[in-house]
């Protein structure tokens, strides 16, 4: 098979090829070494791995020549480069942590690799992964394989999980692992044209993941289609005991979940997601899927999740505070940047202002004042309170319904460089994705169709904790009706 | 009560007391944490904080935090928290400690102290948590360079806070030691000062009495019971000083400079900390299965007053000897085997006189004793079936410790069987009697006191084998007749 039509394939189709034995799994690395070559200009990969990839590809053959083929053998993924993985080099898309190789490789990437998945190589993220727009990591901004009718100018994959979602849209990937703490999944996702999905909070363990906001962060795949998403679940999720706060409930078979049926499911529909600033097209797009769902059979409802306006602030509280104390490790004293200074105090502030960027450095100061002492109660306390009351909302809203239809993002990828200046104008790309994290629920972006300018659009479906099979099922019906076509102005391989 | 120059004062002090937990593995990380060890090899990726590493917390070490509650008659939280403490250190390698700080695992408690006087004092337990340790910065080890050592960092600590409860340095002083016995007992901490296992931070004010509440300075991390109570008393003269020269004391936290016998405020930038503590959201809330709780509290070793009361109740010892006796476990268990079918006072005599002078004098604890409960026994035996007598009984006791041999061995090697044969005594009497003829004459004229002589004699006559009460019947024949 020719490059183009490999790299053509998605995940379901590429692991029955292996299986069958119509290429080996050494060609579709290959293949895909190649398309993260080509892709070099979208910045997608910090550290391209093709000789590990040619390694564990020769390896997944050998499993699979003996007929024991593992769930992904062969499988080549992006790692978003905020998973620790051994002996390469991790960044966190941050100058803080030059030259840092961990000793260690996180539980995700580990169940990767034992399922036999292929490592294309680490991929580029905002630092630390904040942001929505993967244009604040110290490797350079990344960039969307779409582009606008007519229109040239470079635009961003959205963030934080960026990179990964570029180089799956680009098919400089097969699928891809990210990690969402306010949407950092589920946005370039949805700005990319690609299905992303954030499971419940517990389900993918966070050991060996570079923190940003403990209790927000959540691992979770990337993938061309809904079913290439199940597939990838099924191997990261699962208790892990060097988690503490990794569920301790058995792994179901997502892929086994995508029945078609969601007749008699009711979907809510939140009245308050309808916010200021939105889109026509998003507005329309939103009302087309209750529609696809309600031909399937399915019962859009009306339901009312009056919290919701409170979520992106309560966010951006709880955020930064966590943030402000998970990134003090990075102090220059056993690894990663220093900067030496004539006294332990200049060299902390030296370090740490050479090696956090503006974002970076924004949040950590947030963060600090929002825990200072006679702002603690004002600002985290209350957000804590907020947050309680917004999972409140979640569980009285799934009384009645099965899962939550709402946009993923309130509009298109924008161009690099907009929203800089801004930062309240990009904090509000998480509007509609932050309360599933602070609710901890599993939540998906599923590409449903193309803004006036040409730019893929997602639908997200929220579900309840533990309950990604309807997020998914729900999903893949979204997929079938939507059926988007178009394809991003950059494929590797020439798209064949 | 300290005399001030213008009238009576009170020092009123409350202790926290930082108790390493015995335990094998750190308090969040499998790493080791043996005492000692070539620095930074006892050290996990979690103790040294690398990215994308998870504390997960060890349930021994929450089982040893809740049996010092027992043990201290705590209330036990079924739901904690940890929470982390955040400020930058070099040896703090996370930027923050893991702790406790709004719900803490144990709240009130007490313990009761017995005053010299006979009294006892009860001094309460505001609460005790879990946090782990720092690491340790090692200033002197390069001209400009400060070495760290992580071997401690992420060990497992109990703080123990008292209430305001202690009225002097001799109180937190018998308080610190009560406190330090509990813990051993309960094997939940070895409370060894040396090796940093227990230190203690010393919140000290003071007032006229009957006044309110003065201002405290805290003196941190003294890490020796003499030194507690030097700090404090130094502490309280300094503030008494301040106000009757008509200063104010200041609110401060200083240092014990054990050289100098002084307490002196602590470097500027060590002052006023904003912790900006927060729950840990790395972990989960700690839930405690009551069940478990209610295992333990059953299963809780008999402490030191309970066992002092049994001592007095049950081997009729006085209160004074049971304190000695069950200030350490070792020592009442010692007792207690030694006193086994004999008398308890001799046991307790022995034990408190013989034993540990010999112990003392070796500079060791019960533990390494060179003579063993069940020897010592022997030895009483010896005494009381009349085999030997109790004065050649110190002189075994002596070769006992030199040797480690059985006393009946000693005994029989030496020859020093006690002479109970009559015609062997009236021989050695007669003797005496004989040499000494003049002196029994100057006796029987009426000089009574010579009689003592004679016994003295007699026994040098048999190197001190003869049986005592047989010398007084056939001496006191003898000399009547």
């Amino acid at each position: 098979m020719s490059d183009g039509s490999l790299l053509a394939l998605n995940l379901a189709e590429a692991r029955d090829g292996l299986a069958r034995k119509v290429f080996s799994a050494r060609e579709l690395a290959a293949a895909y070494n190649d398309a993260v070559a080509e892709a070099k200009p979208l910045n997608a990969y910090i550290t391209p791995t093709p000789e590990r990839a040619l390694a564990m590809a020769d390896a997944a053959d050998q499993r699979l020549a003996h007929g024991d083929g593992l769930p992904l053998d062969g499988i080549p993924v992006a790692v978003k480069d905020l998973f620790c993985t051994k002996d390469i080099l991790t960044t966190a898309g941050s100058h803080i942590l030059d030259g840092f190789h961990p000793s260690y490789e996180s539980t995700v990437t580990d169940k990767l690799w034992r399922a036999g998945a292929v490592m294309l190589g680490k991929a580029n993220l905002d630092e630390f992964a904040m942001g929505s727009s993967s244009a604040t990591s110290w490797y350079g901004p990344v960039e969307n394989p779409w582009r606008r009718l007519g229109d040239n100018r470079p635009l961003v994959p959205g963030g934080s999980s960026g990179g990964s979602a570029a180089a799956v849209a680009a098919r400089a990937a097969l699928a891809a692992i990210g990690t969402d703490t306010g949407g950092s999944i589920r946005q370039p996702a949805s700005f990319c044209g690609i299905v992303g999905l954030k499971p419940t909070y517990g389900r993918c363990s966070r050991w060996g993941v570079v923190a940003f906001a403990s209790s927000l962060d959540h691992p979770g795949p990337m993938g061309r289609t809904v079913l290439d998403v199940a597939i990838m679940l099924g191997v990261m999720a699962g208790h892990d005991v060097k988690d503490s706060t990794s569920a301790l409930v058995p792994v179901p078979d997502f892929a086994a979940a995508l029945s078609g049926d969601v007749r008699r499911l009711r979907i809510g529909i939140p009245k308050e997601y309808r916010v200021d600033g939105m889109s026509g097209e998003i507005e329309a797009l939103w009302q087309q899927g209750a529609e696809w769902l309600r031909a399937a059979g399915a019962e859009p409802v009306e339901i009312s999740l009056p919290m919701t306006k409170y979520a992106l602030a309560t966010y951006y509280i709880i955020a930064p505070a966590e943030a402000s104390s998970n990134l003090a490790r990075y102090d220059g004293v056993r690894f990663g940047l220093r900067v030496d200074g004539d006294s332990l105090d200049e060299m902390y502030e030296l370090t740490r202002a050479a090696g956090f960027g503006a974002e970076v450095r924004r949040r950590v100061l947030i963060g600090t004042y929002v825990l200072s002492a006679g702002y603690y109660d004002a600002y985290y306390l209350k957000a804590q309170r907020v947050r309680t009351l917004i999972a409140r909302d979640f569980t009285e809203a799934f009384e009645r319904v099965d899962c939550i239809l709402t946009p993923t993002a309130p509009s298109a990828a924008f161009i690099i460089g907009e929203n800089t200046d801004d930062p309240i104008a990009m904090y509000l790309n998480d509007v509609f994705t932050v309360p599933a994290n602070l609710a901890g629920l599993p939540a998906i972006s599923v590409p449903a169709g193309l803004s006036g300018d040409g730019l893929p659009l997602g639908l997200q479906i929220t579900g309840r904790a533990f309950d990604e099979e309807t997020v998914l099922r729900v999903a893949q019906i979204l997929e079938n009706a939507a059926l988007v076509r178009h394809r991003p102005s950059f494929i590797a391989g020439g798209g064949g | 009560m300290i005399e001030g120059r213008r009238g009576q004062w009170e020092a009123v002090i409350g202790l926290e007391v930082h108790a390493q937990v015995i335990s094998k593995a750190k308090l969040f990380s499998g790493a080791a944490t043996d005492f000692g060890a070539e620095p930074n090899t006892q050290v996990s990726p979690v103790d040294a904080a690398f990215p994308g590493m998870l504390p997960v917390i060890n349930r021994h070490c929450v089982e040893q935090v809740l049996k010092t509650g027992l043990g201290l008659a705590a209330e036990i939280n079924l739901h904690s928290v940890f929470e982390r403490k955040n400020y930058f250190y070099p040896d703090l390698p996370a930027g923050y400690q893991i702790s406790q700080y709004q719900q803490p695992v144990v709240g009130h408690g007490r313990v009761n102290l017995d005053m010299p006087d006979g009294t006892t004092r009860e001094i309460g337990i505001t609460r005790l948590h879990l946090e782990q340790d720092a690491g340790k910065s090692l200033h002197d080890k390069h001209p400009s360079l400060t070495y760290v050592d992580l071997n401690r960092a992420g060990v497992a600590l109990m703080e123990i806070v008292s209430e305001p409860d202690l009225r002097s340095a001799e109180e937190a002083g018998i308080y610190l030691r009560k406190l330090r016995s509990i813990l051993r007992y309960l094997g939940t901490c070895d409370g060894n000062m040396e090796e940093g296992s227990l230190r203690c931070d010393c919140n000290v004010s003071v007032r006229r009495l009957g006044e309110p509440l003065g201002t405290r300075c805290e003196i941190k991390n003294v890490n020796s019971i003499r030194y507690v109570m030097q700090a404090i008393e130094y502490e309280a003269r300094r503030q008494i000083e301040i106000i009757e020269e008509g200063g104010r004391v200041e609110q401060q936290t200083r240092l014990f400079d054990a050289a100098r016998g002084i307490t002196r405020p602590m470097r500027s930038k060590e002052e006023a900390h904003d912790y900006r503590y927060f729950p840990d959201p790395d972990l989960l809330p700690l839930v405690l299965d009551p069940d478990w709780v209610k295992r333990l509290r059953a299963e809780l070793p008999e402490l030191p007053d309970a066992k002092k009361a049994r001592l007095v109740s049950e081997y009729g010892l006085s209160a004074d000897d049971a304190d000695v006796l069950v200030a350490e476990k070792e020592i009442a268990l010692f007792f207690e085997r030694v006193a086994q079918g004999r008398s308890a006072k001799v046991a307790a005599n022995w034990i408190m006189g013989e034993l540990f002078g010999a112990l003392n004098r070796l500079g060791i604890g019960i533990e390494q004793s060179p003579v063993s409960a069940q020897q010592l026994g022997a030895l009483i035996d010896l005494i009381a079936d009349g085999t030997i007598s109790g004065r050649l009984a110190k002189d075994v006791f002596a070769e006992m410790v030199a040797s480690a041999a059985d006393p009946a061995a000693i005994v029989e090697a030496k020859g020093l069987r006690q002479v109970t044969d009559s015609s062997a005594i009236e021989a050695a009497i007669d003797t005496v009697l004989a040499v000494q003829a003049e002196k029994v004459a100057e006796y029987r004229a009426g000089r009574d006191k010579l009689y003592g002589f004679f016994v003295g004699q007699i026994m040098r006559a048999t190197q001190g084998k003869a049986e005592p009460t047989l010398v007084n019947l056939l001496l006191k024949k003898k000399l009547a007749g």
